[in-house]
This record gives C-alpha cells, structure tokens and sequence, in this order.
C-alpha cells in the first residue's frame, strides 16, 4: 500500500526543509523515497495550503505512575467537570488536570502528539508505570528512571566506589525498568527529607552519607555519558520554587563539567530574590548561561492560569509547598529506600503575583534562548499545566500581540518585574516544529520519530494554517500513526497502543547480585522482581512493541 | 535477611510471590510436587492455607442455573444476562490487574457499576485521602528508619502474619547495626504473636474512641492547654507521655488497617491520625502507614483510576464514569434493590462468596467455594499466582509484583472469562 500526501507544505526542521511544498510517500508505515512513475498510488491526501509537520513528541509529561493515581484519587471533582463517555471505538474515562490513561492518549492524539515521555518512573514504581503507559492509546511512549536519592547509590557514591560500578548499576535499572534516560529529582534531598532535613542546596551534605547534590549530579551525568545513552542525565535541580533557585540552577549546570545536562522545569527553577516581595526573575541569566554552555537543554515547565494538580518525586519541595494547595489537601510520600512523591493540587492566578510572574519568566525563557534545539515546549504537565493547554502556550509564544494582551491582564506588580513586554521575537512555524518534534528526537536519540526524512515513522500531522495559532494547534486536520489515519478534524477516527522506546546498555552482570543481596538485607523485595520482562511490556501495552534505541559508541 | 539453611527438595519453587495478604512476600520457597502446594520456606498461616487448598476440591467447575455445561454455554448465558439487565453491578472484584483491566471493560459495555468486596474498609482511606490527604510511607522505609512505630487499633498479627518479621524485627538497617524500634500499640494489644523482640507497650482503649485519643495528642504535640483529665478512657498523662516520645522520635510511624476501624465515619478517625501526623512534620518526621491490600482490593482501585479517573464505587452506567463512595456500594445496592443482576468475582478467597440476594447472581470464583445460593452461573477461576501468572498491587500501592504460575491447571483466569463474556455481548446486538 502506497500512499501519498501531496501538496502540504512541509516543516520538518532536521532535514532544514521550511514550509516548502512537497509530496509524502508512505509504505508499510514509514515514509519512503518518491516513487518511480511506474508504481501506483493506492491513497492519496491533497494537502495543498496544510502545513505538514512530524507528530509532536512530548518529552516530560508525567502520564503514568503512582503519583499520578494518587492525584486521580484524590480528585474527584476534577473529573466530575470533566467526562469522557464510550463510543465504539473509544473507552470512557475522564480527563483535566489528572486525566485517565484513555482520555490522556486520545487528547495527545487530538492535539497532533505521536510520542509522550513519562519523567519520573521510580524503579519499584516502573511495573506500574508501564502498566499505566501500557493502557494510553495512540502515542508511542517511555520513561526516565529516578536515581540520586536511593540508598543503594548514596551509599555507592559514599565508599568512593569505582565508576565502573555505579555505571553498572545504572545500566542495570535503565534495562530493569524498561527506561530510556536517568532522571534525578532534588539530588539527594527525597532522601535527605526522610532524615528530616527541610532543604538541600548544592554544596550541602547530606545528613547521613555527606555527599552533596553536586556530587550526584556529577556521578550520573557521567554515568549516562559514558554509557552512551543519547538523553543526558534529566536534571529536577535543587530548591524548585524557592526564591533565588537560579543560583542552584547556575551550580548545577556547572556541576556537570562540561558533560550533556537537560535541566527539566527551569522555569520553577528561575526565580531571584529582587524587589519588594523578594521573588523576581532570573530568567535572563539562565537563559544566557544556556546559551553559552553547548552541552546543556532545557525544557520551560511553562505554568498557565487555571487548576491543576502538582505531582512530583520532590517531596522535600512538596511538603514544604503544602499550605499553597487548592483545595487545601496534600499528599507526601517517601517511598522504599528509593524516592518519593508528592501530590498537590494547585490553581495558579494570573491576579496573584507570584503566580503572574511564574508565567512571565516561562515565557521569558522560551524567548530569551537563542537555540530552538536545545529549549523544548513542556507545562510539566500537569505541574505547571495540564498539556491541553499546549495550543494556547504555542500561540503565546508565535503571536506577541496576543502575549501582551495577556500581559496586560496579570497583576500589576508582576507587570513591573519582567521584561516579557520589550521581547519581540515570535516563534516561527519552523521553530515550533523544533521545539515540539525534531528537538526532542534528537535529544532522545530517536532516529526515525519527529522527522519527516526517508525511513522515519509515518506519523505525521496535517493543520489548517489558521492566523489563530490555538485553533490551528488544537484541532489538527489529520494525524497519521504508523502511515494510517488515526484522528480526523480533531477527533480520533482509529485507535492503536504505540510503542515503548527503551535503551538497553551493557553492564557487568554482578551487579545483580550485588543488587540482590543489598534487597535482601534491607528491603521488602527481592530485587529481582524488579525487573520486567518483554512479555509483561507487551501484556501492558496490548501488544506493544518495545523498541530498543541504541546506545552511542 | 539470609536465607535459612535449605530445606528444600529438588524441584523447589523459590522467589515465589504470595497473593493472600497486602504484603505480596515475593521470597517463599513452594513444593509443587504434590496436588496441594507446600509452603517450605517464609511462609505464615495465610500462605499455607492458601496455597494448600485442594483445587480439584468441589463440583463441576463450570454450571448454569446448577447443571453443568460448558465454557461456551456459561458464557453466552452469562452475557444474555448482562445484556438483559437493567443495572448490572460487578462486586466482589477479588482478582489481580489483568483481571480488573477486563472487568473494567465489561463495565462498560454492561454499563455497570464497580465495586469490590472490601471497598467498605478502603472508603475509610479513600475519603480523607479526597479530603485533606496525608503523608504516608511504605515498608521498606519502616524497616530502615522507623524508630517508633504506633499500631492504631490495627490486628496485624492475624491480617498481615509476617509484619513484624519484614519491617520491625530487623536488627540491621541501612543505617545502623543496632536498630532500636519501639513498638506502642493503641486500642488493641500485640496479642501472642505480636512484636517478639522489640520493645512494645500497649495503652488499652476502644477503637471506636481513638479519634479521642488522636485529638488529645494534637493538642500536647500543639502546646496547647487541656483541660480534660482523660482521653478515649486514658489519664491524660499518659499520652503526654506519649506525645513527648513522638516529638522526640525520628522517624515515627503510624500504622492502621482500615479494616479493622469498623465503625461508623471511621473515615473521620483515620483523619485524626493524619492530621496528628501532619502537625508532627513540622518538628520531626513522622509518616502513616495505612495498611491493607488483600483480595486484590488496591489492584483494582488501581487499574479503575488509572483507567477512568475513579476508582472503585463508581459507574459505568451511561457510558460515562463516575464515582459515588456511598451509592455505588454493591452490597447496598443488593440490599436495596437497586441492582437487579450480580457478577461476583472472587478468586483468592473460597470464603468470600456473594452476599444472599434473591436476584440474578454470576460467579467468578474459586472451585472450592461453598455457595450458600446456587448462582444462575458459575464458572470456575483460577487464583492468580497459582493456577495462573498475574499482577499484584502491595499495601504501599506503589510495587506491583509478578505472580507465577505454578502448577499446569485447566482453570481460565478471571479475565479471559469476562473478556469471552464482553465478546459475546458484543454479538449480542443491541447492547
């Protein structure tokens, strides 16, 4: 079967081709060089005045877990406003803030998203994360694993143990757990928390092991680089939300020496002690030490008006943040030797000030980063927004009018304290489809998703170019998945379960045991029911093929 | 801990993980060899009843309106049922994930209500949790750091036999050689079994007034004055005492089974832990420990939420999800007469069968069941990580274990029974 698109005009950034008009060719679910004209066309789509584009990739999104399902139960009124009813094609569900597996994958898909990365998969959690992945329809998916505040490599980093190990030990969950990056949330501070300690900045000890958040960051940077994973180390810096967090945000792209870094969120990690009320932006100076420092990424964790829920492995964060919950209710975590969560409800105002200013300095980091490959299109959601507000943040950043008509509406303090009005720059086509879908391929090491060159995957997603940039985001005109049409005007029109993509380093197979007898003389389980097998992946993501993604040399 | 010395015959199933309490112990060594499975190693009480149940035991495997028949008649005429009803509830839901993944399903093409056979106990959580939340932790992180652990009316010795062993008893942690852990219990005493070896000591009061209790530490740990010379029946001197050691523990632990907090707005106790625990965080670490987790309860409430949004007690009906902690009662709706078709699903426990009701009932459960009412049908299930391999969720609600299969057996799971029941009602047109 052949098919061909014709006529669109075709944003697919790695392959430098802006808007041209060209013809798609797929075959068997991928695209295809064009063919001779002895072949015939079975299918053809006259796209002529669509913009063409890659399916959207969203690289943090937390869509599966534990603190998720803890978020779901705990509100109830959120999908109460919010239902999904069964059709004969979709499932029922429910969706805002915290949204069911079901509403999660067709919504992605609704909105033109092919591929969804869950940021925070606690190894012990990893089962159930993939479970829940597993059961998102229509987006490929797969997950960084949480290390920097277990036990088992505290206690590594404080014998002073040889890297090889703790390379081992990384790889051997990466492949345990079915992941394909290394995340690290508040280095070392979930476990410091459990000590009762209350914050953790980068020089500081940790009241039991003594090593420092720099130094975990250090150790798995490395780890992730030497082992060849293409995602570098996926940093939630120290002090998220506090006053002068840039600081710690600056040392801890420092702390990587030079090696790749992905700070996730910066936006909450942004923040100075200026002004009256003690809370400013520091978006200009991170924005400008990105620019400078060719190694390091970052994804905005944008925050937009309205409720949603806060969830994340950051309980020392959360914990402290508790009293700021609305509705007032919280829940705080710590979980098995290995990590955390917290989940928070929150309704950020644009009259509040802090608030208003979050929302400034989001927007200041989007525009104030000169490389569209390197800064990537995230709410956190639902931390900073539930992703179905991704059309309106797309147009705030293409439209500069429309973003100070905004502006304009925000409390009057926070008005004074960005610089957001005197930013001209408005995102081009070519740069959204940077910041949405050849960006984060490259990052992830992805080679045949978020393009549109010969041998990628056939998902693809076709828009009206609509002056209204939210419309024309919100309701794609097609998206293809695997070469078929899976969502028509915005609805979807076929349902299938995607792919996990994972990367499968090598390790010293002793490490098992190592791992094996650390569970057995302080944990609940054996180690070895850790691990997840192919079959399990595919019993989860009804049938789902698990990808392997390679490692660089 | 090391393993003891080996006992076990060639042929010995070791890492094998227990589905018959919340604490899914994944290191019991199991002797397939004979027709009842022999529990040799970390076992207890539940683990060898359960696993030493005959399974040939009972009659036909398969029956319709008491006759047997087959797989394909049962299922067909258990699906004209569904098809036939006006509001079909599906209780019980004692299975693991795949099989709630499947009765979620069926759910919703039945449009049916969901509910399970403990959800009476997990209201008491789930409504504080929706109300004000908590801050929990699990047992791996008791075992390590809890230097006082509360057991708040909770009989842990009969529900969860092997508690004490896994996350008090241990002498080394992660972070000493010589763990210290004081063990207090309230309400209800350690009983024979309790915490051998550790220090314990017991402040005798009823369940039904530990809310009084909690509400008086609040105050002592708040500073604040109190008039009351006694609280739940107890001087307040002693939970002076008793707040004074909570403030100056590290790392406290307040453990409960909603279970056993049987009583009416028990949610509002279970509240009161909370709160005390929360006020406690400001100075110390403390975490509840809310445990449970048996017959798959927390598995399902888990597949449902991440699913639908809600969890159990809600409805199908309409096509659209929604949850009612008091409505959505499957034992209400059988007394009330609001349901007018049952399909019971219990695969871990022969004891626990559908309530008595006098309209139309469908079994899901085990061969060995003794039924009070011979249902309309029954269809004979395995129990996973027996007859058959599965998921399920701990009392932490965070690890999902692998359960194997471990011995060949002709029972179908419960989820490839209601997935041949949800095709068949698909033929049936029009549901």
């Amino acid at each position: 079967m052949l098919t061909r698109l014709s006529g669109g005009r075709v944003y697919d950034p790695a392959h430098g081709i802006i808007g041209q008009v060209r013809d798609l060719f797929i075959r068997d679910g991928r695209l295809v060089a064009p063919p001779g004209p002895e072949e015939r066309i079975d299918r053809e789509y006259d796209l002529s005045d669509r913009v063409v584009m890659a399916g959207a990739i969203d690289m943090h999104t937390h869509i599966g877990g534990g603190k998720l399902n803890i978020a779901r139960a705990m509100l109830p009124e959120d999908h109460r406003g919010d239902p999904l009813a069964r059709t004969d094609l979709t499932r029922a569900s429910s969706g805002h803030a915290a949204p069911g597996t079901f509403a999660t994958g067709y919504r992605y898909a609704e909105m033109g998203y092919t591929a969804c990365f869950e940021p925070a998969i606690l190894p012990v959690n990893a089962r159930q994360a993939h479970m829940e992945m597993g059961d998102t329809p229509m987006v490929d998916k797969g997950g960084y694993v949480m290390l920097g505040s277990d036990d088992f490599l505290l206690r590594m980093i404080a014998a002073g143990e040889d890297h090889r190990r703790i390379n081992d030990y990384v790889a051997w969950t990466l492949v345990a757990t079915h992941c394909i990056g290394i995340k690290v949330v508040n280095p070392g501070g979930i476990s410091a928390f459990k000590f009762n300690q209350r914050m953790l900045n980068i020089d500081e000890r940790h009241p039991h092991y003594g090593v420092t958040p720099r130094d975990i960051v250090r150790v798995l940077s490395r780890a992730v680089h030497e082992l060849g994973v293409p995602h570098p180390l996926h940093v939630h810096a120290s002090n998220l939300g506090v006053p002068g967090s840039a600081e710690s945000t600056l040392q801890t792209i420092r702390a990587a020496e030079g090696r790749p870094i992905h700070l996730t969120h910066i936006q909450f990690h942004s923040y100075g002690t200026a002004g009256d009320r003690k809370f400013s932006s520091e978006a200009a100076r991170i924005a400008e030490v990105i620019n400078h420092t060719a190694g390091a990424s970052c994804d905005v964790g944008q925050i937009l008006f309205g409720q949603t829920v806060t969830a994340s492995g950051d309980t020392m964060a959360q914990h402290r943040n508790a009293a700021h919950a609305s509705p007032r209710k919280s829940v705080v975590m710590d979980i098995e030797c290995e990590a955390g969560c917290g989940v928070l409800p929150f309704r950020y105002r644009d009259k509040n000030f802090v608030n208003a200013l979050q929302w400034a300095i989001g927007l200041e980091i989007f525009l104030l980063v000169n490389d569209p490959w390197r800064v990537f299109l995230t709410t956190d959601h639902p931390n900073g927004a539930p992703f179905t507000t991704y059309p309106h943040l797309i147009r705030l950043l293409m439209d500069r009018s429309f973003r100070n008509e905004r502006l304009e509406q925000l409390h009057p303090d926070a008005q004074g304290m960005t610089t957001l009005k005197t930013l001209k720059r408005e995102y081009t086509l070519h740069e959204i489809a940077i910041l949405t879908r050849a960006g984060p391929a490259r990052l992830l090491g992805l080679d045949d998703l978020g393009h549109l060159g010969v041998g990628a995957r056939a998902d693809i997603t076709v828009y009206r170019d609509l002056r209204d940039r939210e419309r024309m985001f919100a309701t794609p005109e097609y998206v293809f998945k695997d070469g078929e049409v899976v969502v028509r005007e915005g609805r979807v029109v076929a349902v299938t379960w995607g792919r996990y993509h994972v990367v499968r380093p090598a390790f010293d197979p002793d490490i098992a045991r190592r791992l094996g007898e650390h569970f057995d003389r302080y944990h609940t389980m054996r180690a070895e029911h850790l691990r997840i097998s192919d079959g399990e992946m595919g019993d989860f993501g009804h049938g789902a093929e698990v990808v392997t993604q390679p490692c660089r040399e | 801990m090391p393993m003891p010395p080996d006992p076990a015959p060639t042929g010995a199933l070791r890492d094998v993980a227990c589905p018959f309490c919340g604490l899914v112990c994944d290191d019991l060594v199991i002797d397939p060899s004979s027709q009842r499975l022999q529990v040799i190693a970390n076992g207890c009480p539940l683990a060898v009843a359960g696993f030493g149940r005959d399974s040939e035991a009972g009659g036909a495997t398969v029956r319709v309106a008491g006759q047997p028949a087959t797989m394909e008649a049962a299922v067909a005429a258990a699906a004209r049922l569904l098809c036939d009803a006006r509001q079909p509830v599906i209780g019980g839901l004692g299975t693991d994930v795949a099989g709630a993944r499947a009765a979620s399903q069926l759910a919703e093409r039945a449009g049916a209500v969901l509910d399970h056979m403990n959800s009476a106990a997990a209201m008491r959580n789930l409504l504080v949790l929706q109300d004000s939340g908590w801050i929990t932790t699990t047992l791996s992180e008791v075992r390590n750091h809890a230097d006082l652990v509360i057991i708040a009316g909770a009989d842990i010795p009969r529900r969860m036999p092997r508690f004490f062993e896994r996350c008090i008893a241990n002498r080394e942690t992660l972070f000493s050689g010589e763990r210290r852990c004081e063990v207090v219990y309230l309400g209800r005493g350690p009983g024979p079994e309790g915490a051998a070896g550790t220090s314990s000591s017991t402040i005798g009061c009823d369940a039904i007034r530990l809310h009084e209790a909690f509400s008086a530490l609040r105050a002592l740990v708040g500073g604040r004055t109190i008039g009351a010379t006694e609280a739940a029946g107890v001087p307040i001197a002693r939970w002076r005492e008793l707040a004074e050691r909570c403030r100056a523990a590290r790392y406290g632990v307040i453990a409960w089974m909603a279970a056993d907090l049987d009583f009416p707005q028990a949610d509002l106790t279970v509240q009161g832990i909370c709160e005390f625990i929360r006020d406690l965080n400001r100075h110390t670490r403390f975490a509840g420990l809310p445990l449970g987790g048996s017959e798959g309860d927390l598995t399902a409430d888990a597949v449902l939420l991440w699913q639908t949004g809600f969890g159990l007690r809600s409805s199908l009906a309409g096509g659209c999800p929604d949850q009612d902690v008091y409505h959505y009662s499957a034992e209400r709706m059988v007394r009330r007469g609001e349901t007018d078709l049952l399909l019971w699903i219990s695969s871990f426990n022969a004891d626990r069968t559908p309530p008595p009701t006098d309209i139309p009932t469908i079994v899901l459960g085990r061969a060995d069941m003794t039924l009070a009412q011979e249902p309309a049908v029954f269809i004979a299930v395995g129990t996973p990580g027996v007859e058959h391999a599965g998921h399920l969720f701990r009392t932490d609600r965070v690890v999902a274990l692998p359960l194997r299969s471990l011995r060949p057996s002709p029972l179908p799971s419960a989820a490839e029974v209601l997935a041949a029941i949800d095709a068949a009602m698909r033929e049936l047109a029009p549901c």
